[in-house]
C-alpha cells in the first residue's frame, strides 16, 4: 500500500517534469525528468547479467553432465569442499546433511537446504572458485552443478543439465522455506511490560568467560 | 578478568600495563588508553606538553584518532570463518559515545574482500523490466536530486553466536555488527523514474561488483519506499569497505541486502532466490523449516558501559550508557534493569530520535561492590518490546542464526568486572 502511494506520487512527478521539458526539450526522443544516463547496448547488458532465475530464465546455452563434472570438481573445487563435498577445515560442506535440518546440529548443504538448482549455476558462476569470479565456463559450471546435483542423489550421473533444464531440477528442500515473514512472532508481553517485582528467571545458567572462545588478542 | 581484558589488548598497551591488579588494570584499560599517572604532570606542576610547542597544520592532512586511543579498533574473532575475507569483524560499541559511528570504526561484512574501484570505471547499470535500460556514471549519480538521512546498518547474523548462550565475552563480539552512518546519495524512487518501471517488475536484484558478486532480491515497494544508493558516509566518500564508491541503503532492513560496490539493479517479476537469501540469511526453525526473507531488523538495545569490555573502577556514582534501535521506525523508550528484569527504570534518551537510526540513552546508577545483573530492554513507535532470550527460543529454536534481538545480561561481579551471563 505504501508502495502503490509511492507509485502514484512518482507517476505524477514524472507527468510534471514531462510538461516542464515538453516546451525545450522536444529534442529528446525519450522524456526522462534527468536525462542522465546512456542507454544500456545489448551487449553491454549480456557481459554483466549473469543472473539465473529459479525458472530457468538467464540461464547460459551450455551443458554438462556429472561424469565430465567430477574432473572439473576435482581440480576447481576439491581443495576446499573436499573430494566429495564434505568440506576441508572450515569451508563449507556442499554434500549430506539429509535429515539434520531439525537435529541440535543441522548440516546445510545444497543437497540437504538449497531450494533451487539454479542458484547453485548462479552463484557458482559468478562467485566461484574463491577468488576466481567468472572464469568458470558455462560448460564448466554446468558440469560442477550436474557432479553436486548427482552426489545428492538428485540426478543420475549420466543427465545432462542444461539452459533448458536447470529451471525444472526438483531440489529434496524446496518446500522447506516459510513466507511470509511471520514476527513480529516473540511477543508475550502486550501493551505496558512489567515494570516492578517482575517474575523473571534470575539463576546464572553460563558464562561466556567459561566457554573462553573469546579472541585473546589482536589478529 | 584482568587476563580476558588483557587479551583484547594491543601489545604495546598490554606492555604498558606491567604488574597491575586484577581491577588496577581494568582500570587503567576504561581510562582509554592513560598509562600509570606521571605526577609531573598534575597540579600544580606544568605538564610535559605545555612548554613546547606541537605538531603543525600541515603534519596530518588527514587526522587520525590521539595514539592514546589505539585500542579503539574493529575486531575480528578468527574461528569464525574460514578466511578473512568472506568474513566479518566488529564496532567497538563501547568506546562510543552519541549516535555516529566514526567511518573507520564501522563493522565490516565481506564476502570476497574488498575490491578496488576506480571511480572514473564505475557504472551502474539498469536492466530488466524497464523501459530504457541505462548506465549511470558516478557523476550521473551525482547529479540527481540528494537525501541525506542517517540509518543503522545492522547484520542478520549480529548475536549469531548468543543463541544457544552466553559464548562471547564481549559487548564488541556479541553486538558490534551495527555502525549508524549518515548517508548522502540518491533517492532509487528518482533512478527508478529516470528508467521508468515497467508496471510488471515486482523485485529488484541489486548486484555488488565483488568477487562475490553479492545478490540479494528486494520488493519493489521497499525500493520506491526510502532506499538509496548512497556515494557519501559521515560527509565524505564511502570507505572502500563500506562499498566505495557506491551502495545501496535499505532502512531498517538486514545489512546483506546493502549490495556494497553495487554495479547492476535487475527489475523483474519474481525474486531470483541468489545463494545469500535461500541458502544463507534463512531463519532455520526447530521443526527444519526456514523461514526465508525476514528483512526487517527488529528493536534492539544493548548497554555499552558497564559491560564486559568496560568494567567499574570506583564505588559509587556510575553513568550507564547504551544504544536502541529499530527497523520499524523510531524508538519510544528504553528501559534499564540493575537486578535481571525483576525491576526496571525508564532511561534518558538523548535526541535526535531519528527513524531507523541509533539513539543513545543513558542512566546513572550507584555501585557499592555488589552483585549487579544489567539488561535493557527498547520499546519502539509501533509498541514492540525487544524480547528476552527465553521468548524467542520459544518461537524458533536455537537454530536460526539470524535475527536475534534478544535482551542481553551483563554481570557486574563484586570486583568490578564484567561478564556476558545467560539466566534462566
Amino acid at each position: 500500500m505504501l508502495g502503490l502511494a509511492k507509485q502514484k506520487k512518482a507517476g505524477l512527478l514524472i507527468i510534471g517534469f514531462m510538461l516542464a521539458q515538453l516546451s525545450f526539450s522536444q529534442v529528446f526522443a525519450e522524456q526522462r525528468p534527468f536525462n542522465l544516463g546512456l542507454v544500456a547496448t545489448a551487449k553491454q547488458v549480456a557481459g554483466w547479467d549473469i543472473d539465473v532465475r529459479p525458472d530457468g530464465l538467464g540461464a547460459p546455452i551450455g551443458a554438462g553432465n556429472a561424469i565430465s563434472g567430477e574432473e572439473v570438481y576435482t581440480d576447481r573445487c576439491a581443495s576446499c569442499h573436499g573430494d566429495f563435498g564434505e568440506a576441508v577445515d572450515n569451508w563449507p560442506a556442499l554434500v549430506g546433511g539429509e535429515g539434520t535440518l531439525s537435529s541440535h546440529d543441522p548440516v546445510k548443504t545444497t543437497g540437504s537446504y538449497w531450494p533451487y538448482a539454479s542458484t547453485m549455476y548462479d552463484y557458482i558462476y559468478r562467485a566461484m572458485p574463491f577468488g576466481e569470479a567468472q572464469s568458470l565456463t558455462h560448460d564448466e559450471t554446468y558440469q560442477i552443478v550436474a557432479y553436486l546435483l548427482n552426489m545428492s542423489d538428485i540426478i543420475d550421473a549420466e543427465y545432462e543439465l542444461n539452459h533448458s533444464n536447470i529451471g525444472k531440477i526438483e531440489m529434496p528442500n524446496h518446500g522447506g522455506f516459510l513466507m511470509p515473514d511471520p514476527r513480529p512472532d516473540a511477543q508475550p508481553i502486550f501493551g505496558n511490560p512489567c515494570m516492578k517485582d517482575c517474575d523473571v528467571p534470575t539463576q546464572i545458567k553460563g558464562r561466556a568467560r567459561d566457554i573462553d572462545v573469546t579472541p585473546e588478542s589482536e589478529s | 578478568m584482568a587476563k580476558k581484558h588483557d587479551r583484547t589488548l594491543s601489545l604495546s598497551r598490554r606492555s604498558l600495563l606491567g604488574g597491575a591488579t586484577a581491577l588496577g588494570a581494568a582500570s587503567v584499560l576504561s581510562s582509554a588508553g592513560a598509562d600509570e599517572v606521571n605526577p609531573d604532570n598534575l597540579p600544580p606542576n606544568v605538564p610535559e606538553w605545555t612548554p613546547y610547542l606541537g605538531p603543525g597544520v600541515d603534519a596530518n592532512p588527514y587526522g587520525m584518532p590521539s595514539e592514546f586511543e589505539s585500542h579503539v579498533v574493529r575486531r575480528n574473532v578468527e574461528w569464525l570463518t574460514a578466511s578473512a575475507e568472506s568474513s566479518v569483524n566488529f564496532t567497538p560499541l563501547h568506546e562510543l559515545d552519541g549516535i555516529v559511528t566514526p567511518n573507520g570504526l564501522c563493522f565490516e561484512r565481506h564476502h570476497g574482500g574488498v575490491p578496488e574501484v576506480n571511480p572514473t570505471d564505475f557504472r551502474l547499470m539498469i536492466n530488466g523490466l524497464v523501459d530504457r535500460q541505462l548506465i549511470f556514471t558516478l557523476d550521473d549519480l551525482r547529479r540527481f536530486p540528494q537525501t541525506n538521512r542517517f540509518y543503522f546498518l545492522e547484520c542478520a547474523a549480529n548475536g549469531g553466536m548468543e543463541w544457544r548462550g552466553a559464548q562471547l565475552n564481549g559487548c564488541q563480539y556479541t553486538f558490534g555488527m551495527v555502525h549508524n552512518v549518515q548517508y548522502a546519495g540518491v533517492r532509487l524512487s528518482d533512478i527508478c523514474q529516470e528508467v521508468g518501471v515497467n508496471p510488471r517488475a515486482k523485485w529488484v536484484l541489486a548486484e555488488g561488483g565483488d568477487s562475490a558478486g553479492m545478490t540479494r532480491s528486494i520488493p519493489i515497494e521497499k525500493i520506491l519506499d526510502d532506499c538509496i544508493v548512497a556515494y557519501a558516509m559521515n560527509g565524505e566518500a564511502l570507505r572502500p569497505e563500506q562499498g566505495y564508491p557506491a551502495r545501496l541503503v535499505v532502512p531498517g532492513w538486514e545489512g546483506n541486502m546493502w549490495v556494497k560496490w553495487v554495479r547492476r539493479l535487475e527489475f523483474g517479476d519474481m525474486p531470483y532466490m541468489a545463494r545469500e537469501e535461500t541458502s544463507k540469511y534463512t531463519d532455520l526453525l526447530k521443526d527444519g523449516k526456514a523461514r526465508m526473507f525476514t528483512w526487517v531488523m527488529e528493536a534492539k538495545s544493548v548497554v555499552t558501559s558497564p559491560c564486559p569490555e568496560k568494567a567499574i573502577n570506583n564505588k559509587g556514582v556510575q553513568l550507564l550508557k547504551g544504544i536502541a534501535w529499530s527497523g520499524r521506525g523510531k524508538i519510544r523508550r528504553v528501559d534499564v534493569s540493575l537486578d535481571a528484569g525483576r525491576n526496571w527504570r525508564t532511561a534518558e534518551l538523548h535526541g535526535p530520535v531519528l527513524d531507523k537510526s541509533l539513539v543513545r540513552f543513558t542512566m546513572p546508577f550507584e555501585w557499592n561492590g555488589e552483585e549487579m545483573f544489567i539488561q535493557s530492554r527498547a520499546i519502539d513507535e509501533t509498541g514492540y518490546i525487544q524480547p528476552t532470550i527465553q521468548a524467542l527460543q520459544a518461537e524458533r529454536g536455537v537454530n536460526s542464526i539470524y535475527h536475534n534481538n534478544a535482551i542481553a545480561t551483563w554481570m557486574v561481579n563484586k570486583d568490578g568486572s564484567v561478564d556476558n551471563v545467560r539466566l534462566g
